[in-house]
C-alpha cells in the first residue's frame, strides 16, 4: 500500500507539472484533492485506523497530501504568471505611435514686453496708468503745448474722427501715449511716477510702419528731478530689460513741443552677423547708434496745462516703441506679422504662459 | 535738407573733417540722416583724353576711341556719343565703376564685336544735369588722370532733419552760425552792400492784409537777362537736391536753401496794376506752379493784381507769373507771413513746399531788407539790369522776447553745472543778447524761445548733453511695492491662463471694415467711425473682439491651417458720456477649423462645438476673478451668433459676463469662412471687482465622513434645459447637497416621444455623524418633490 501511495504521488506530481493550463491543473486537483479524490480517500483511511496506525500512517498520508497541495500552487502560480505574461505581451503598444495631443497656447510678445516694463518699472516705483485711444485734440495735442495751428500737429498724421465732444474738442485716435500723462497729472497730481503702455495711431503704413502700433510713455514729476534723473531712468530700464550692462546711450537735443529741453536718445549697437545687438559705445569699429526714443523735462506749460504749479514741481517724460522694443530684444523683423495672427508666428515668437517676468528670475524669457 | 560741406563753409571758416562736422550736428540738436561723399560716388571715373576716333565696324553711330586715363597703355572704348572725337577730354568710368543714374556697375564687354574697356559719360549719367545729347566735353587743361570727384571738387552732402522749433536752422547759414557757436570753426555772416534804387518802383505794392501779411518789402529789377546760374550755384543747388531752372529761379531758391529766405520773383511784364496782399475771396481760383488749381477761401492771404491771384502768400507761386527765358523786368517780393496762418491754409489745400515749411515755422522778421539786399545783388550780378528803389509795405514783428534767466536754471533742469561765463558765451554766440542782470534777449529768429527753459536748452545743447550726470531718482527704503491696479492683474491673469489653455494671443486693429463692425454693432449706439481711414478695411473702430479674429481665423484657413486657436485682449469702443469714448476691456476667443485633428486613435478629425466654447467661457472667467459658481446660463448672445447653439453667461438676470456658442451661418458668410467656427467674448469690465480678501483663506478642513453618491434618472420634457433640472435638484437640500451633474442624457427607445431621460449623480456630505438609510430617502424624497416642480418625474 506504501508503494502504492509513494507511486501515485509520484504520478500525481508528474501530472501537475504537467498540466499545461488551469484547466488541467484543477483536474489533477480534483482527482487528488477533490471530495473523491484519492488523497482526500487516503485522508478519510485515518479514521478507521487503530492510534499506532495513525501515528505511523498520519504523517506519511499528511505528507503527501501538503505535497500534491503545495505543488499544485506552485504550478498554478507558474502557469498565472505564463498566462499574464502571455497577456501582457498581447497588450504591447506601439509607443512609438504620438501621443493625444494639447494644443500649445502663447503670450503674444507686446503683451510680454509689457510686462516685462511693469515688472522693471515697478521696481523703480513707477505704476501702470492707462487712458482711452479715442481721445480729444485738447488731451492729444493742446494740453501738450500744440496748439491748433501748431506744425507739429501736421507731423503726426492723425486719424480723427467727424465727431466732436461736448467741450467741441475735435475727437481723434491719440497718436501717442503722451495725453496720459495730462489725465494722470490730472487725476493724481505730484508727485507721480507713471508709464502708460498702450495702443496708438498714425495715419502710416509701409515696411516699417504700421497704422496701429504700441508705445510706452514714462512719466516722473517731482521736485527738483532734472535730465540726469531722465538718464540715468533710461539707462537703468534699458540695462535692466536687455540684461546687458554695457548698454550705452548717446543723447541729442530734439524737439518736442511737450517737452524743453527736448531729447533724443540713441543707444550703442554692435554688429554681429549682419543682427543688430545692442550693447557698446555707438561710435567704437563695428558699431553704430540707433533711434530709440524721445524724451525731455516736461514742458512747464504742460504741467500748467494739467493744472499743477510749475514753480513747484518739474519733471520728465519719455516715449518709447513697445513694438519696436520687443523686435530689438526677441530679434523679429517684421513689425505687420504682429497684428496678423498667424499661429506659425505666435508659436515661434510667442511666451509660454508661465514665461511671467519676475525680478529673480530676470525680467527677460530666453529663447 | 541737404548742404555740400563746400557750402557750409561759404559760411564757416573751419578746418573740421565731414565726421567731425557731423558729430558735432548730431551733438547740437542737427540730426545727420546721412552723408554722401561724392569720392565714393564717383569712385572709377577719371578725367581721360580722347587720343583718336574710328568708325565702328559694324555700327554706323559708334565710334571706337582709343581713350588716354593718365597711366598704362591707352584703353579702347566704344561710345555713341555724337559729339566723341579725337583730342576731347572727357569722364571715363572704368569697368567696376558703378554708374550714379542707374546703379549699373561698368564691365569690361564687346559692343557689336568691338571690345570696350569703359565708358565715357554724359552729364546725366553721372547726375550732374539733365543733358544727355553727348558725352562730357572738360576743359582742354583738365589733368588727365585725375580721379573726377577731385577734378569736380565734388564736396560731401550732409543730409540733416531740422526740427520744426528751428527754421533759423532752414539754411546752411544759421547751421553754420550754431556749429561755430559749438567750437566748430569761426561764423562768417553773408550780407550783400545795399542796392540804391535808380528809379521809383513802377508798381504799387501793399498790404491788405496787415494780420495774414503785415510786411510786404519788393522791388522792380528792369533789364535782366534770364539765362543758366552760374556754375558754382548749379553745384550747390544741386547738392541740395534742386534741379536748376533759370538764373531767376535759382537765384531765390539759393536765397531760401543758404538764408532760409524765401522770396518770389514775378515777371513784371505779366502783371496788370497794384500788387496786393490781401484775403483771397472764397471760392476764387489759382492754377499754381505744380500745374494744379487751388480754389481758395476768405481765411487765405494771396498776392494779387488787377487781374486775379498770382501767389497763395508763402506757399506757391501762380504759373501765369512765374519767370521765364524771356522775362526782362521782374518784381521782387520778400514778405513777412503770419506763421499760423500760412499752417492753416497749408493744411486747408493739402499743398506744402519748401517755402510754407519755413513760412509756417517762422522766418527771421529781421531778415527782409537783408534778404532783399542779397536777391538784388545776386540778380544784378548774375543777370544784369537795374534796379529800382524798395518799396515796404507794412512792417513785421520786431518785439523780441526777453527772458528772464538765471544761470543756475541749467543745473535745475539740465542736470549740469556750466559756469555762468560759458553760458553768456554760448548765448551770445547764438546771437542773444544778456544784459548784467541776466535778462536775456533773443533774436527774432528763434521763433521756438519762450521761457527759462528754452534758454537751458540752449546752453545744454551748445554746452554738450553727454556732460549731462545720470542721477538715480530718489528710491523708497526697502522691497518696491505692488504697483498694479486689479484690472490690470485680472487682465495678467486671464491672458496667462488662456495660453496655459492652449489659446494663443493675437493682436488685430483696432479698427475694421465698416460692414464688419456694422455686423458685430448691435446696440452700440453708434460706431465711431474714421473721417480719414487710411483704407476703407480700417475704417471703423470695433465694436467687439470677435470680427478681428475672425478676419485672422479666415487667413489662417487660407493658408491652409488645421486649426486657429486665437484669444485677445483689447478694448471695444463705445459711445460714452458727454461726446467722449467709452472703452471697455474685453477678451475675444474664436476657435476654428479642427477641435481634434484626424489621427491614428480618434480617426477623423472632429470639429469644434459650443461646449468647447463654453469652456473657455467658464474657466476664463473665473481665472478672471468672476464667482463662476453663480452664473447662470441664458439665450441672447446675439444676432451673430447661432440661435440654438450660443448663450450667455450672467449674474443675476441684467448683468452679461460673457457670451459664448456656433456662430451664425450668416456671419460666417460675411466673413466668407467656413464653419462651423465657435467664438466667446468676456466683458471684462462687467465683472464685479474682488472685495480686497487679504491673504488668509476662509477656514476649512476636508470632512472627515465619507460622501454618499446616489443617481437619479428623470423623464423630463425633451424642451427643459438640464441646468434647470439641475438646479431643482441642487436646491432641494442645500445643506447636505454638495453637487449634483448629469451623467447620462438620452432619448429614444423606452423613452416616451417628446421626453428625455437625464440622469443626475448627487452627492451628498454628512457633517456630524453618517446618514442613516432614513434620512437618505428623505433627502431623496425631497430631490423628486424639487425636481417634479420641473416636470420631472423620476423613472423606474
Amino acid at each position: 500500500m506504501t508503494d502504492t501511495n509513494e507511486s501515485k504521488l509520484a504520478e500525481a506530481l508528474a501530472a501537475i507539472r504537467d498540466a499545461s493550463d488551469a484547466a488541467a491543473l484543477d483536474m489533477q486537483r480534483v482527482a487528488a484533492l477533490g471530495k473523491q479524490g484519492w488523497v482526500s480517500q487516503l485522508l478519510k483511511t485515518l479514521g478507521g485506523m487503530t492510534p499506532e496506525q495513525r501515528q505511523s500512517e498520519g504523517p506519511r498520508i499528511q505528507s503527501i497530501r501538503a505535497q500534491v497541495s503545495d505543488a499544485i500552487a506552485a504550478r498554478k502560480a507558474e502557469i498565472d504568471a505564463a498566462a499574464l505574461e502571455s497577456q501582457l505581451a498581447s497588450e504591447t503598444l506601439d509607443l512609438t505611435l504620438p501621443a493625444p495631443e494639447a494644443p500649445r497656447g502663447s503670450v503674444h510678445p507686446v503683451s510680454q514686453v509689457m510686462d516685462e516694463l511693469a515688472e522693471i518699472f515697478a521696481d523703480m516705483g513707477f505704476s501702470v496708468a492707462t487712458g482711452p485711444e479715442i481721445e480729444d485734440d485738447w488731451h492729444n495735442f493742446t494740453a501738450l503745448n500744440m496748439a491748433e495751428t501748431h506744425p507739429a500737429r501736421a507731423m503726426h498724421d492723425t486719424f480723427y474722427f467727424p465727431d466732436c465732444d461736448a467741450d467741441g474738442n475735435r475727437m481723434l485716435l491719440r497718436t501717442h501715449t503722451s495725453p496720459v500723462q495730462i489725465r494722470s497729472m490730472m487725476a493724481q497730481g505730484a508727485p507721480i511716477r507713471i508709464i502708460a503702455p498702450g495702443r496708438v495711431y498714425r495715419s502710416d503704413s509701409d515696411a516699417t510702419h504700421t497704422p496701429m502700433f504700441h508705445q510706452i510713455e514714462g512719466l516722473v514729476v517731482d521736485e527738483g528731478i532734472h535730465l540726469g534723473h531722465l538718464k540715468w531712468t533710461l539707462e537703468t530700464f534699458l540695462k535692466a530689460f536687455f540684461e546687458r550692462d554695457d548698454i550705452v546711450l548717446r543723447l541729442r537735443p530734439s524737439y518736442f513741443p511737450f517737452t524743453e529741453p527736448s531729447v533724443e536718445v540713441d543707444v550703442g549697437w554692435k554688429d554681429v552677423k549682419d543682427r543688430r545687438v545692442l550693447g557698446g559705445d555707438g561710435d567704437a569699429p563695428g558699431h553704430g547708434w540707433m533711434e530709440l526714443l524721445g524724451s525731455g523735462v516736461v514742458n512747464r506749460r504742460v504741467i500748467e496745462f494739467a493744472g499743477l504749479d510749475p514753480d513747484k514741481w518739474q519733471g520728465f517724460a519719455f516715449g518709447v516703441g513697445v513694438d519696436r522694443l520687443a523686435m530689438l530684444k526677441y530679434g523679429m523683423d517684421d513689425l505687420r506679422a504682429f497684428f496678423d495672427g498667424d499661429p506659425r508666428w505666435l508659436a515661434h515668437y510667442g511666451f509660454s504662459p508661465f514665461d511671467q517676468p519676475t525680478l529673480s528670475g530676470g525680467v527677460g524669457a530666453r529663447a | 535738407m541737404k548742404f555740400s560741406l563746400e557750402w557750409l563753409k561759404y559760411f564757416l571758416d573751419t578746418e573740421a573733417s565731414a565726421a567731425e562736422i557731423s558729430a558735432k550736428l548730431n551733438a547740437i540738436g542737427i540730426e545727420v540722416e546721412a552723408i554722401e561723399d561724392p569720392a565714393e560716388r564717383f569712385a572709377g571715373f577719371r578725367v581721360a583724353h580722347v587720343l583718336t576716333a574710328a568708325p565702328h565696324p559694324d555700327a554706323d553711330k559708334l565710334q571706337v576711341l582709343s581713350v588716354d586715363t593718365g597711366e598704362g597703355d591707352p584703353l579702347q572704348v566704344v561710345c555713341g556719343a555724337p559729339n566723341a572725337r579725337a583730342g576731347m577730354k572727357g569722364v571715363l568710368g572704368l569697368p567696376g565703376a558703378v554708374v550714379p543714374v542707374n546703379g549699373m556697375e561698368l564691365r569690361k564687354s564687346a559692343i557689336r564685336g568691338v571690345e570696350s574697356n569703359g565708358m565715357m559719360c554724359s552729364v546725366r549719367e553721372l547726375e550732374l544735369g539733365d543733358d544727355h545729347d553727348g558725352i562730357i566735353e572738360l576743359p582742354a587743361d583738365a589733368p588727365v588722370g585725375m580721379a573726377f570727384a577731385e577734378y569736380n571738387a565734388a564736396s560731401p552732402v550732409f543730409d540733416v532733419a531740422i526740427t520744426p522749433n528751428r527754421p533759423d536752422c532752414m539754411g546752411v547759414e544759421g547751421i553754420a552760425r550754431d556749429l561755430a557757436a559749438a567750437g566748430i570753426g569761426v561764423f562768417k555772416p553773408v550780407r550783400a552792400e545795399p542796392v540804391a534804387g535808380t528809379f521809383p518802383c513802377p508798381v504799387e505794392i501793399r498790404t491788405d492784409d496787415p494780420e495774414g501779411c503785415p510786411a510786404f518789402y519788393g522791388r522792380v529789377i528792369r533789364g535782366v537777362s534770364n539765362g543758366a546760374s552760374p556754375d558754382w550755384m548749379q553745384r550747390r543747388l544741386r547738392a541740395a537736391g534742386q534741379r536748376p531752372i533759370s538764373a531767376l529761379v535759382d537765384i531765390t531758391n539759393y536765397l531760401m536753401l543758404a538764408f532760409g529766405r524765401p522770396a518770389h520773383a514775378y515777371d513784371l511784364a505779366k502783371l496788370n496794376g497794384a500788387v496786393v496782399a490781401r484775403r483771397a475771396q472764397a471760392g476764387e481760383q489759382v492754377l499754381a506752379l505744380n500745374e494744379k488749381t487751388y480754389t481758395l477761401d476768405d481765411s487765405m492771404t494771396v498776392i494779387a493784381d488787377d487781374n486775379g491771384v498770382h501767389d497763395i502768400a508763402g506757399i506757391m507761386g501762380g504759373e501765369h507769373s512765374g519767370c521765364s527765358d524771356s522775362t526782362t523786368d521782374v518784381l521782387l517780393e520778400i514778405a513777412y507771413f503770419d506763421p499760423e496762418r500760412i499752417g492753416v491754409t497749408g493744411r486747408k489745400l493739402g499743398l506744402s513746399s519748401d517755402a510754407c515749411t519755413r513760412f509756417e515755422r517762422g522766418v527771421d522778421p529781421a531778415f527782409l531788407d537783408g534778404g532783399l539786399d542779397l536777391l538784388t545783388s545776386l540778380i544784378l550780378k548774375i543777370c544784369g539790369g537795374e534796379a529800382s528803389e524798395v518799396v515796404r509795405a507794412g512792417s513785421p514783428p520786431s518785439e523780441p522776447t526777453v527772458v528772464a534767466y538765471d544761470p543756475a536754471l541749467a543745473a535745475k533742469l539740465g542736470g549740469v553745472d556750466i559756469v555762468a561765463d560759458e553760458q553768456r558765451r554760448i548765448l551770445e554766440s547764438l546771437d542773444f543778447v544778456v544784459d548784467d542782470s541776466w535778462q536775456v534777449t533773443a533774436p527774432l529768429r528763434r521763433h521756438d524761445i519762450e521761457g527759462a527753459a528754452d534758454i537751458v536748452e540752449e546752453v545744454v545743447r551748445i554746452h554738450g548733453l553727454d556732460k549731462v550726470a545720470s542721477v538715480a531718482l530718489p528710491q523708497t527704503d526697502g522691497v518696491a511695492r505692488p504697483t498694479a491696479t486689479p484690472e490690470q492683474l485680472r487682465e495678467r491673469k486671464v491672458r496667462r491662463a488662456a495660453a496655459a489653455r492652449g489659446l494663443s494671443e493675437a493682436i488685430t486693429w483696432s479698427f475694421l471694415p465698416e460692414a464688419d463692425a456694422d455686423h458685430f454693432a448691435d446696440g452700440n449706439g453708434g460706431l465711431w467711425v474714421l473721417e480719414n481711414p487710411i483704407s476703407e478695411d480700417m475704417k471703423a473702430m470695433r465694436p467687439s473682439l470677435i470680427p478681428g479674429l475672425l478676419a485672422a481665423a479666415k487667413r489662417n484657413a487660407d493658408r491652409g491651417a488645421d486649426a486657429t486657436r486665437l484669444f485677445e485682449l483689447g478694448r471695444r469702443y463705445f459711445r460714452g458720456d458727454a461726446g467722449a469714448s467709452d472703452e471697455r476691456a474685453t477678451m475675444g476667443i474664436v476657435l476654428a477649423g479642427d477641435k481634434v485633428s484626424r489621427g491614428w486613435a480618434t480617426g477623423k478629425a472632429a470639429p469644434f462645438d459650443a461646449y468647447d466654447a463654453k469652456a473657455e467661457a467658464i474657466a476664463l472667467l473665473e481665472a478672471a476673478g468672476a464667482p463662476v459658481g453663480n452664473l447662470q446660463v441664458m439665450g441672447e448672445a446675439g444676432p451673430q451668433f447661432h440661435p440654438g447653439q450660443s448663450g450667455t453667461l450672467r449674474l443675476g438676470p441684467k448683468n452679461v459676463l460673457a457670451r459664448f456658442g456656433a456662430l451664425h451661418p450668416t456671419t460666417l458668410e460675411a466673413f466668407d469662412i467656413e464653419g462651423p467656427v465657435m467664438a466667446v467674448e468676456l466683458f471684462l469690465d462687467a465683472i464685479p471687482a474682488p472685495k480686497n480678501p487679504g491673504f488668509a483663506r476662509a477656514a476649512y478642513a476636508p470632512p472627515a465622513l465619507q460622501a454618499v453618491t446616489r443617481d437619479f434618472a428623470f423623464l423630463v420634457d425633451a424642451s427643459l434645459p438640464a441646468g434647470d433640472l439641475v438646479r431643482a435638484v441642487k436646491g432641494a437640500d442645500k445643506a447636505n447637497i454638495v453637487s449634483a451633474r448629469v451623467f447620462d442624457v438620452f432619448a429614444g427607445q423606452g423613452v416616451p416621444d417628446g421626453k428625455k431621460s437625464v440622469a443626475v449623480e448627487v452627492v451628498l456630505q454628512p457633517t456630524a455623524k453618517s446618514f442613516t438609510d432614513e434620512e437618505i430617502k428623505a433627502i431623496a424624497d425631497k430631490i423628486v418633490t424639487s425636481a417634479a416642480k420641473q416636470g420631472a418625474e423620476l423613472r423606474a
